[in-house]
């Protein structure tokens, strides 16, 4: 018995101690008088997508610290993300925390698969949302709430297979991709669609997963034996980077063509560039572009933060301030619920709203399905740099 | 030669894991715990060979010693805070401290090291790839000396169990914790010197991984770890020649499945395998019979 | 004969075969707990007091109570390390989303959908145990803990390629990249980016049923002829064979049971997320579970309920650390482990409480902590 006690007193002691925390947190909400419009975002801040995470915070705070430094006397924005370990089931808990906190505009999520979750939340709440990179199809379907920020997937594979067969026609093209991963396997799959529907053969088609990321010997075998002197690489620059260093290692080097996940790989610590010459990359930012702006932008964010923002952070950025520039044209007030501003900027970027950022090279504007309208540009690396092809 | 080809690729991952493995073998044979923080230890230890390198400007084998005497140290101190505590308390709540641990250290890595992949280089750096049959084979120096290290990690290990006073007090009290101490053996000092030795190794499995695998997260050493894990078991969990052959079947199962059936499924294949052969031999290809008693 | 000895072994007190008046206790403990919290939520919910956060959370927290509940089945009264959980979990999750979408094409009436969903999912869950049951019985301690972990793997690789979705109002599934001619709305389960446009069921009630249920059929099952011989099993195998008791059948019977009530649960936590991807149910998911069961005590019912309601809000509360979040969950939980079952820390809290409570009854020392492996350690 005399166990039994001890435990019952260990719990109820923590229990007690957890629900304080938690009513803590859910009473939280403070009506601040000032000026101030309550933006929230959740994304993965730990485990293996911390990077993206990651870099959606810190670009949203350049963002956020410029607009309040430039309208001391105008509205001002607050920018809280949380943790959502790009799991859906933590996402909708982090968006219930900000909500619980007093968001008003709602900038997430990271992740397609969190993103897809929370959507369902927003939409019943009536919050708008603008995701500044959940690039999934589902995100927007069906809910006239939510907008995104990046391209969808499949279109960036049809780009991208248009751009190939147009200027690469002669080109045997293999693939290696990532099955475990939505965003890989989504471009794959608009990739493979227009190549069907062009008749163009893809003659090998290799796939990894998270778990086993490391060793791509045997899909970059199968490249070479198929005869493929052009490898599609939808993926992330991380396994980018290791197929890149894998492949030289094994003496093969094709084109190899990646989307905008590829960006970043310049800029990765103790990575050799010149193993990334001559990659083609089909991203709508780079951070190496000329443009006041986005210099602008990357200066601070290295100031800031030690590194050189990535795609991520700068579709955050221009999420913060397409909100915001909408919010302002819309004429709501700060004082007003998440619901009517909601309906405002609904109206707004469903009704021909147009803002001009870092991630694009027009204005981009929105359809009422939520799918952004943008033109991706084609880079290929050349002396440790991205030029526009 | 594709068959080749892919044979050495699975002996140089399959001697990594044999690595790892070796580390999970000798702590549950002495201490009869998984210890799922050795998969991040190898993990920290990639860490500090890559902050040896780059921040300091150390020569990539003195690194290794470096990261290898910070992983002993830190080997040692998990099992002296963590598991010692726990130590005869049944396997289960150590495990769940094990895992405590884990999260520990990957989360450590990320407050220190940030979410941003890095880059390894090889500790192999500059020497030159061997080609055979006319240039269709090609062996990395990475993929020969890791299989080398492996060689001579095991064939010192096994003397040092077999021919020391420390290692046979470790061999004592891996076979009767209780019977051990009452022939004066210090059986803290043994399981001390254990998590030593296999931390140890996990720095040097660590940055052989690194070498040929590059990238460098704080999540890098949890699947490796699992994998090593599942090796461990292959071979026999507890034997060290036990862990070197399941770690080695481990990996060429993994790249001929990736190269002949389907990279998607090659980690079922691989566990499937394992399940294999443990329906023919419940402990593992060199594991010893438990017999049981009343 | 076999009756007879068990009947003994009952009577002997062996420490963890359960005499009626435990059992009633337990019961009592564990349907308290459950319903009275599920009354207590509701009323703080309905006053107003409990955040959007918490609340969200009632589903999952059902889910992990039943699971735990369920894992306990295998760990504690089975007295095997299973370390794959998330893998019925998956199962029964994914089938029991692809059953909801077939049954929405033809009806409306959720409960029943979600009903026969959750069945469902329970009834290929079971299987998928049955399958892994079969293997595993000739193996003992960790090896059986590998395979466990080893399945737990295979399933989440198997669901990464696996595609379902209608074609012109048919079912249709595949194993390769995509289903030829599907719409984009008309894809359920899409490999690796996993089951999209899930209409959303779950709620805290349906929650509460599930985990009544699932307490109910262990509770049961651990007091019944054969829940007795389970665990004369554990105890002592040996024993137990000596004395003509199917070990195969009653190991299997466990596994079976919890591995069904895994995959209810599962379907529970599937239909509460408009999305879910596979990845969900890695290793971590399976650990997580197991982690219920070892704080709130193995064997112990009631501790499990309390330790998966705790452990699933407790990284909630511990968003206030910002970055330092994980590292505290980390830091509490090998402390927490450290404290609860540390001998010398142990008796120092239980000297504590004796000082402030007195004395009602004793059952002698307090166990001591037994030498052979897993799972002996609750009260």
């Amino acid at each position: 018995m005399k166990k039994t006690w001890t435990k019952v007193v260990v719990v109820a002691l923590s229990c007690m101690m957890a629900f304080v925390m938690a009513a803590c947190g859910g009473g939280g909400s403070s009506d601040s008088g000032d000026n101030t419009l309550k933006l929230g975002c959740t994304g993965p801040l730990t485990g293996p997508a911390a990077i993206y995470g990651n870099a959606v915070k810190n670009g949203g705070q350049i963002a956020v610290d410029e607009i309040n430094a430039a309208n001391p006397d105008g509205v001002q924005v607050a920018w809280q993300v949380e943790d959502d370990e790009a799991d859906g089931e933590k996402a909708v808990n982090a968006y219930n925390k900000l909500m619980d906190d007093g968001m008003q505009v709602f900038v997430g999520s990271v992740t397609s698969g969190a993103c897809v979750a929370v959507a369902e939340k927003t939409n019943a709440d009536r919050v708008f949302e603008l995701t500044p990179s959940a690039s999934q199809a589902a995100v927007t379907e069906g809910k006239d709430n939510v907008f995104q920020l990046c391209f969808r997937d499949p279109d960036q594979g049809t780009i991208s297979a248009d751009y190939i067969m147009e200027n690469f026609p002669d080109a045997k093209v293999g693939v290696i991709y990532n099955n475990a991963s939505d965003y890989s396997a989504g471009i794959f799959d608009g990739f493979k669609k227009e190549m069907d529907a062009k008749g163009r053969e893809i003659v090998a088609v290799e796939a990894f997963s998270d778990d086993a990321n490391t060793d791509f010997q045997a899909q970059l075998n199968s490249m070479k034996n198929a005869g493929a002197d052009f490898v599609f690489l939808p993926n992330y620059y991380t396994p980018v980077s290791n197929i890149l260093v894998q492949a030289d290692k094994m003496g093969y080097a094709p084109t190899f063509f990646g989307c905008d996940g590829v960006d970043g790989i310049l800029t990765l610590e103790g990575f050799d560039t010149s193993l990334a010459e001559g990659v083609y990359l089909l991203t709508p930012f780079t951070a190496s572009a000329e443009d006041e702006k986005t210099q602008n932008f990357v200066n601070a964010y290295k100031e800031a933060y030690g590194e050189e923002p990535n795609q991520f952070a700068a579709d955050a950025y221009d999420c913060v301030y397409a909100v915001y520039n909408a919010f302002n044209a819309a004429g709501v007030d700060t004082s007003a619920s998440a619901a009517d501003i909601c309906e405002a900027l609904v109206a707004q970027f469903a009704g021909g709203f147009s803002y001009e950022g870092l991630t694009a090279s027009n204005a981009m504007k929105w359809q009422a399905t939520g799918e952004v309208d943008k033109m991706p540009a084609v880079y290929i690396i050349e002396g440790g740099k991205y030029v526009e092809k | 030669m594709i068959f080749l080809t892919n044979l050495i690729s699975g002996l140089s991952l399959g001697s990594v894991y044999a690595i790892i493995a070796l580390g999970y073998t000798m702590v549950y044979g002495i201490s009869k715990m998984l210890n799922f923080a050795h998969g991040d230890v190898i993990m920290i230890g990639g860490y500090m060979s890559f902050v040896m390198t780059m921040y300091m400007g150390l020569n990539g084998w003195l690194a290794l010693l470096v990261a290898m005497v910070i992983c002993t140290l830190l080997g040692v101190t998990i099992e002296r805070l963590a598991y010692r505590p726990l130590r005869g308390t049944g396997s289960l709540a150590v495990l769940i401290t094990a895992i405590g641990v884990s999260y520990f250290l990957q989360n450590i890595a990320l407050l220190i090291w940030g979410a941003n992949p890095k880059m390894f280089t090889s500790l192999f750096k500059g020497m030159k790839p061997v080609h055979a049959a006319g240039g269709q084979l090609t062996i990395t120096p990475e993929s020969i000396l890791t299989i080398l290290a492996n060689i001579v990690i095991m064939i010192l290990l096994t003397l040092f169990v077999s021919k020391t006073k420390a290692g046979k007090a470790m061999r004592a009290v891996s076979e009767d914790n209780g019977a051990a101490q009452l022939m004066g053996i210090n059986v803290n000092q043994s399981i001390s010197l254990t998590f030593a030795i296999g931390s140890g190794l996990a720095a040097v499995a660590g940055v052989l991984m690194l070498s040929a695998y590059p990238v460098l997260m704080p999540t890098t050493g949890a699947m490796p770890g699992i994998k090593a894990f599942t090796a461990a078991v292959f071979g026999g969990i507890g034997s060290i020649p036990g862990a070197m052959i399941g770690g080695l079947i481990l990996g060429i199962i993994e790249i001929f499945s990736r190269s002949y059936i389907s990279t998607e499924l090659s980690d079922a294949i691989v566990f499937a395998c394992l399940i294999i052969v443990l329906l023919v031999k419940p402990t593992g290809l060199l594991g010893k019979k438990i017999s049981e008693k009343v | 004969m076999a009756e007879r000895i068990l009947k003994n072994i009952r009577i002997g007190g062996l420490k963890n075969a359960v005499k009626g008046n435990d059992y009633r206790k337990e019961a009592t403990i564990s349907y308290a707990i459950l319903i009275g919290g599920y009354i207590l939520l509701q009323v703080l919910s309905a006053a107003g007091i409990v955040g959007h956060n918490l609340q969200g959370q009632f589903v999952p927290i059902c889910v992990y109570v039943s699971l735990a509940v369920s894992l306990n089945l295998v760990v504690g009264i089975s007295g095997e390390l299973s370390l794959g959980h998330a893998g019925f979990m998956a199962v029964g999750a994914f089938s029991g989303i692809l059953m909801s979408r077939v049954l929405l094409q033809s009806m409306t009436f959720e409960p029943l959908i979600l009903i026969i969903s959750m069945l469902f999912g329970a009834f290929m869950a079971s299987i998928a145990g049955f399958i892994i049951g079969i293997p595993i019985l000739g193996l003992r301690g960790d090896y059986l803990a590998i395979v466990t972990l080893a399945f737990g793997e295979i399933i989440r690789n198997f669901m990464n390629v696996l595609y379902f979705g209608f074609v012109d109002g048919k079912l249709k599934f595949a194993f390769n990249h995509t289903i030829e001619g599907i719409e984009d709305t008309d894809r359920i389960i899409t490999g690796a980016i996993g089951a999209t446009g899930t209409k959303t069921m779950a709620s805290f009630t349906w929650g509460l049923l599930l985990c009544l249920f699932t307490v109910f059929i262990v509770l049961n099952l651990k007091n019944s002829k054969q829940g007795r011989a389970i665990m004369s099993i554990r105890d002592n195998r040996i024993a137990g064979e000596s004395i003509g008791l199917d070990v195969r059948k009653y190991k299997l019977m466990a596994f079976v049971v919890s591995a069904a009530l895994a995959g209810m649960a599962g379907c529970l936590f599937g239909l509460n997320y408009s999305t879910l991807v596979p990845v969900k149910f890695n290793f971590n998911t399976s650990v997580l579970i197991l982690v219920f069961v070892v704080l709130g005590g193995v064997g112990n019912i009631w501790g499990g309920i309390i330790a998966a309601t705790l452990l699933t809000i407790l990284p909630e509360t511990f968003r206030q650390f910002a970055d330092y979040r994980m590292l505290t969950y980390a830091i509490v939980l090998i402390l927490v482990m450290i404290c609860t079952y540390n001998p010398a820390i142990k008796s120092r809290i239980t000297a504590l409480w004796n000082k402030v409570k007195p004395k009602k009854k004793d059952n002698g020392p307090g166990g001591k902590p037994r030498k052979k492996k897993a799972g002996k350690e609750a009260a």
